[in-house]
């Protein structure tokens, strides 16, 4: 009984991170209409930005994380404009192929900088905390607040700014939001960043308690993909709901199952939600 | 040399076949299959054991076929329907999963100590040099067989039928066309011979591991498809020579750039790709050999 509730509590705690670059998946395909598969790459940049802030210069894990957000966001931007904006004419798949290429050449460069060898963060050893025969620990729990303060900022910039506005308007209705005169490619341009940025900070979230290296994003793009795809791809409710859920799942599984099998859950899943409700469980493009 | 050319040679049919596979689809019905490389090691593995279990030849490949095929229909059945996104996570996951299980069953596959002593047809009558001659030989005929099979698909009402619904799906299905037995059809002939070109691997290498399908191997085919030119069989067909050699001709990268470390070389190699996959995508998206698209007959009627 300990096991199962200790298995839910560690996948709760784990989905909230996986919430993240998978909101910037399913933010990216609102507003642009296509899949990014370099959101693993963009991952791997964030992480590979905060390892570098945080054991060279001694940054503590809220500060690597901001500049997880803009070294993602910064890569997303640039790979954007140079790589896949002018691809849009040719449709969500061209563009798709052309983000896979993207993630192929970013992994490489990190590999190419920083080698293939596991890196590990520099971070104060604590203690877990226990009850009820539970461990937690104080590391999880730092993570999991900084993932819940993403997510409450992702919801407040949607909901309030301008921008945000914007977004929704162009993910609802793009023919539209050009009539009443707002810029698709500014507002492509900040959703990139935003989405991009949020893959980042995903990446160092995800990365701190195990050590990183050039795949570490691409590891996750299973379980990004299928929590982006069970809440319904382009909702973003949705996918914070169905991160937390393939989070629970994984860990469940990899009690009856050996732990290598971890990701197939998420294959799983999608299997699953495709065949019985394709739009995911919110709906998509309820932005 | 020579051998290491006939060793290129054979790897470029090899490829061929898996860009012929691609084109099917991809140019065929405009569907994206990112799973190659799993229905690539789904062919690979299931002849090379069958084979060694005492099952004659060309049976374990029909066999490494037909799986391929089984293996495409199950991981496709769920998002045949949908838009071309789902079909492409699905088809990524399952190459990921059959890694997995390619790593993990050790009872079935040796895990990532790989299968070793597959059967090699007549290497011990021919010696190693003749072996290599005789099988660049037969995965010629075979390449040459199915790329004719596939010239002669395009131009058949199959192959027209294919071509209306990647133009527009709402239409073929106005014209009273079931849209989504195509699609299944295409896609399990499409992963059948993904498994023909497994199976034909395997018993080239002679040993195989989950190393030798890396989701890289569909990047290549990716490349070779769309530098090629998409929705043209001898496209695809030339592209996949093409990127063999030029994989081939990269691998001496290390000996121009002397300051580099192994693995660095290794990455500049996949940056190339990815950039050269980026750049056709830009610059010449019709590829090489640009599909011929028939124009319209003229209609009978008077100006």
């Amino acid at each position: 009984m300990t096991t199962v509730a200790q298995a839910i509590l560690n996948g709760m705690m784990t989905g909230m991170l996986i919430a993240i670059p998978a909101l910037g998946l399913t933010a990216i395909f609102a507003v642009l209409r296509y899949v990014n598969f370099a959101i693993g790459a963009y991952a791997t940049v964030g992480a590979f930005a905060a390892w570098y802030v945080n054991t060279r210069l001694g940054l503590g894990v809220f500060p690597s994380a901001i500049v997880a957000f803009a070294a993602g966001g910064f890569v997303g931007l640039v790979a954007e404009q140079t790589a896949l904006a002018r691809l849009r004419p040719s449709g969500a798949l061209a563009v798709a192929i052309a983000s896979i290429a993207v993630n192929l050449i970013l992994e490489n460069l990190i590999r190419f900088i920083f080698g293939n060898d596991l890196q590990g963060f520099d971070l104060p050893i604590a203690r877990d905390w226990r009850f009820a025969g539970l461990r937690l620990g104080p590391q999880q729990v730092q993570t999991a607040a900084i993932a819940i303060a993403i997510m409450a900022a992702v919801f407040l910039f949607l909901r309030f700014t301008r921008f945000g506005k914007a977004m929704r308007a162009v993910a609802d209705n793009p023919d539209l939001g050009r009539l009443l005169g707002m810029d698709p490619s500014r507002i492509a341009m900040i959703t990139v960043v935003l989405g991009a940025g949020l893959a980042g900070v995903g990446g160092v979230l995800l990365g701190l308690d195990t050590a990183i290296d050039p795949m570490t994003g691409s590891r996750l793009l299973l379980s990004i993909f299928a929590a982006a795809v069970l809440g319904g791809l382009g909702s973003i409710p949705g996918a914070v709901v169905g991160a937390v859920m393939i989070g629970i799942g994984e860990e469940l599984a990899v009690l009856v199952l050996p732990a290598t099998y971890r990701s197939a859950v998420g294959f799983a899943t999608i299997l699953l939600i495709l065949s019985l409700r394709p739009a995911g469980i919110l709906g998509e493009r309820n932005i | 040399m020579l051998s290491y050319l006939i060793f290129t040679l054979t790897l470029g049919g090899i490829y061929g076949l898996l860009a012929l596979s691609l084109n099917l689809i991809w140019g065929g019905v405009g569907m994206v299959n990112l799973g190659l490389a799993g229905f690539f090691a789904v062919g690979a593995y299931v002849s090379a054991l069958v084979s060694i279990a005492g099952m004659p030849l060309p049976l374990a490949m029909l066999l490494a076929c037909v799986i391929g095929a089984m293996a495409g229909v199950i991981a496709t059945f769920a998002t045949i329907r949908l838009r071309g996104d789902y079909l492409a996570i699905v088809t990524l996951g399952f190459a990921e999963v059959v890694r997995m299980v390619a790593l993990n069953e050790r009872w079935l596959t040796r895990g990532s100590d790989g299968v070793s002593g597959i059967p090699a047809p007549f290497r011990a009558e021919l010696g190693i040099n003749g072996f290599n001659m005789f099988y660049l030989g037969l995965v010629s005929i075979i390449v040459l067989a199915v790329f004719l099979t596939m010239r002669r698909l395009d131009g058949s009402p199959f192959g027209r039928v294919l071509k209306a619904i990647r133009e527009d799906q709402e239409l073929a299905t106005f014209a009273g066309k079931y849209v989504t037995r195509f699609k299944m059809q295409t896609f399990a002939l499409s992963a059948a011979i993904a498994g023909l070109a497994g199976a034909l691997y395997g018993h080239f290498q002679t040993y195989i591991s989950p190393d030798h399908f890396q989701p890289l191997i569909t990047i290549y085919i990716f490349l070779a498809v769309t530098a090629g030119g998409v929705g043209r069989p001898l496209g695809g067909l030339a592209g996949a020579y093409l990127v063999v050699f030029f994989l081939e001709a990269t691998r001496f990268l290390g000996e121009l750039f002397p300051g580099l470390q192994p693995g660095q070389v290794a990455a500049v190699r996949e940056i190339l790709v990815g950039v050269a996959l980026l750049g056709v995508l830009h610059l010449r998206p019709q590829g090489i050999l640009p599909e011929h698209i028939a124009p319209a007959p003229k209609t009978e009627t008077t100006p």
